[in-house]
């Protein structure tokens, strides 16, 4: 029993510096490559402005102003109050209302992916691990939702249940499932063969705690690479179907919506209510891109074929 | 051979039923359906013989075997705001919608492939830097901005190029008018070219990036170390031995593809005020025409189906080994 202790106190120990010694290298890979940090550094700004972006904003998202409709970018009120990056069609400051729709695309693309990760890593575990008639079903589910291009699904989904934050999430998460599901069983099948995890079976561990204790821990961390790269192509859907009018109700800016609302406008040339939606979207969505990429490269270069 | 291709055939058989059973519970997915198809001010005997005329009344697999019967004879209901059959119309604007998606395709695949070589073959120079910086780029850039953003540059600033609108090109020639078919031809495409870049411009982007590390991957066998120390020129390494490999990955993700452009085609369309299946789905989609939406989704998977097929097919043709792969299953 004291042996046992003294060994886990060691492993802790030694768990701890390697934890250490891997963080320097992950800096030490980020800072070689570059642009991750520059990607850290706008997805650090796009974070602030979800979460502070009332305290933030010059003014109220909705506040409509119709003598200060359209105003240029760096014009001023009479008030002497400055739209840095112009006003809407109904005199909204665009600053404001791009520092609120931050929340959305945050939000929504991290919650699917929660949503989506835990779905897949689960039917991943069950299918690797259970084999037979469970592994068919789970595989084949996958196989049929990937035979629908997902952003039909989604659509179809969301005319009916109807618009709104919670709605997105779950449709846009159950679309991510497969992608998880698949890897994690790959990576199940291979690790149930293992010394290790005959060792759990042997010391009569229960079935959960061999999936969820022994496997999984040792799954994780190719996933965050996916996870990375699934929350850049999320904030992208979600962008196309606020869009299309079938993302949150339209009293909640969000830079799919403004996009949409810029297109009447177009022809006037108020170039400034298209233009800056869409540099936050590629923005945000390039960082995550490169993060994902530094992550596959910090991990494991082989990665790259999975990809 | 054959036994794979009769399991593949199986196989979508599965998928499509799953696909139908998907369509049918979407419709349920909000509640009692009836309330789609009818007005906010229906009184309650309007809904109540609306949801008879429907058949929302009986049980739900006797309503999903209907609902296969109906699609089987390609009876997608009424649209609630054409009060035309929905697969008529969704039928009408589907030529419009294939030329800009194989337009599209063309750009993501011929472009694809030099620009990954050449980033392949100057692998760490300037060239495989600036390539993999913009395909970054491209994987990051909504379709639809990317277009709205050509049309204040090409269409308005400049004014090079149409910014809405479609010439039919497939219409006149399905009718055997090839006359006027060839006449359009310069002015289809010139209605395409943007539309076009921008739904290719993701999948061109990504195809990149696979045409690049897949020819990275082949470069580095033995085969192609031994076809080089045979003393073979480097062209000729190039085409006859690492190119043909690596070309498999790349058919595999061209059935995928398809699906995305599709997605992509229904959010530009819309920029563009293209008159295809997407635009009809935007319309639809604010209009809550259910049937319209369900016509068009349904059409442009089962197409995603069949093209996924041919590529498997196709794929086994190409590759040999699926051939010998056969007898182990």
């Amino acid at each position: 029993m004291n042996d046992q202790l003294a060994q886990g106190i060691v492993t802790k120990d030694h768990r701890e510096t390697e934890f250490r010694r891997e963080l320097r290298r992950a800096v030490r890979v980020m800072i070689e490559a570059r642009w991750p940090v520059l990607a850290l550094v706008i997805l650090l700004a796009t974070a602030v402005a979800a979460a502070f972006g009332p305290a933030l904003a010059p003014f109220d998202p909705n506040r409509q102003n119709l003598v200060l409709r359209l105003a240029d970018p760096l014009s001023s009120g009479p008030d002497g109050s400055v739209f840095w990056l112009g006003s809407d069609v109904l005199g909204r400051d665009v600053l404001t209302r791009l520092l609120y729709g931050a929340r959305i695309s945050l939000l929504v693309g991290i919650a699917a992916i929660v949503v989506g990760g835990t779905i897949g890593i689960v039917a991943g575990l069950l299918s690797g691990y259970f084999g037979g008639w469970v592994d068919d079903v789970i595989m084949r589910l996958g196989d049929i939702q990937l035979a629908f291009p997902f952003i039909l699904l989604a659509i179809m989904f969301l005319v009916v249940l109807g618009s709104g934050i919670w709605n997105l999430i779950l449709v846009l998460g159950v679309g991510q499932w497969v992608t998880y599901a698949r890897i994690v069983r790959a990576d199940t099948l291979s690790l149930r063969e293992k010394e290790f995890v005959e060792a759990a079976r042997a010391l009569g561990d229960s079935t959960t705690s061999i999936i969820f204790r022994t496997i999984l821990p040792n799954i994780l961390a190719p996933l965050t690479v996916i996870a990375s790269f699934n929350v850049a192509s999320v904030i992208l859907s979600e962008a196309a179907l606020s869009f299309l009018g079938l993302g949150v109700p339209p009293s909640v800016p969000t830079w799919g919506s403004m996009l949409a609302e810029s297109r009447d406008t177009l022809v006037a040339n108020k170039w400034w209510l298209a233009v800056f939606p869409g540099v936050a979207i590629v923005l945000t969505v390039l960082s995550f891109n490169i993060l994902g990429d530094w992550l596959r490269d910090f991990l494991d270069p082989r990665l790259r074929e999975r990809t | 051979m054959g036994s794979y291709i009769l399991r593949r055939l199986l196989q979508s058989i599965i998928v499509v039923i799953g696909v139908t059973m998907v369509s049918f519970l979407a419709l349920q997915a909000g509640g009692d359906p009836t309330y789609l198809f009818v007005s906010e001010r229906a009184s309650l005997e309007e809904i109540e013989a609306t949801r008879r005329a429907l058949g929302f009344d009986r049980p739900l697999h006797e309503q999903y075997l209907s609902f296969v019967g109906d699609l089987v004879q390609g009876d997608f209901g009424q649209s609630l705001s054409y009060r035309q059959p929905a697969m008529e119309i969704v039928l009408e604007a589907l030529p419009a919608t294939i030329e800009l998606t194989l337009f599209a395709m063309a750009i993501a695949l011929l472009l694809a492939i030099p620009l990954g070589v050449l980033a392949a073959i100057h692998r760490g120079t300037a060239w495989d830097g600036s390539i993999t910086t913009l395909a970054m780029f491209g994987q990051s850039v909504p379709s639809f901005w990317l277009g709205i953003m050509m049309i204040l540059f090409f269409g308005l600033y400049l004014r090079w190029l149409p910014i809405s609108g479609q010439v039919p090109f497939l219409v006149p020639l399905m009718e055997g008018n090839f006359g006027t078919a060839l006449g359009n031809l310069p002015r289809t495409i010139l209605h395409l070219i943007l539309p076009g870049i921008a739904v290719g411009t993701y999948s061109l982007a990504r195809n990149t990036r696979l045409v690049r590390s897949s020819l990275l991957e082949v470069l580095e066998q033995d085969y192609v170390r031994t076809a080089r120390s045979k003393g073979l020129p480097e062209m000729r390494v190039l085409v006859h031995h690492a190119l043909r490999n690596a070309w498999l990955p790349v058919v595999t993700i061209v059935g995928l593809e398809f699906g995305f452009l599709l997605g992509g085609v229904v959010v530009v369309e819309t920029v563009f005020s293209y008159p295809g299946i997407g635009r009809l789905l935007f319309a639809a989609i604010n209009q809550r025409d259910i049937p319209l939406v369900q016509a068009g989704v349904i059409l442009l998977a089962g197409i995603f189906i069949l093209l996924n097929l041919l590529v498997d097919l196709i794929y086994v043709r190409l590759d040999p080994r699926m051939k010998l792969a056969e007898g182990r299953g």
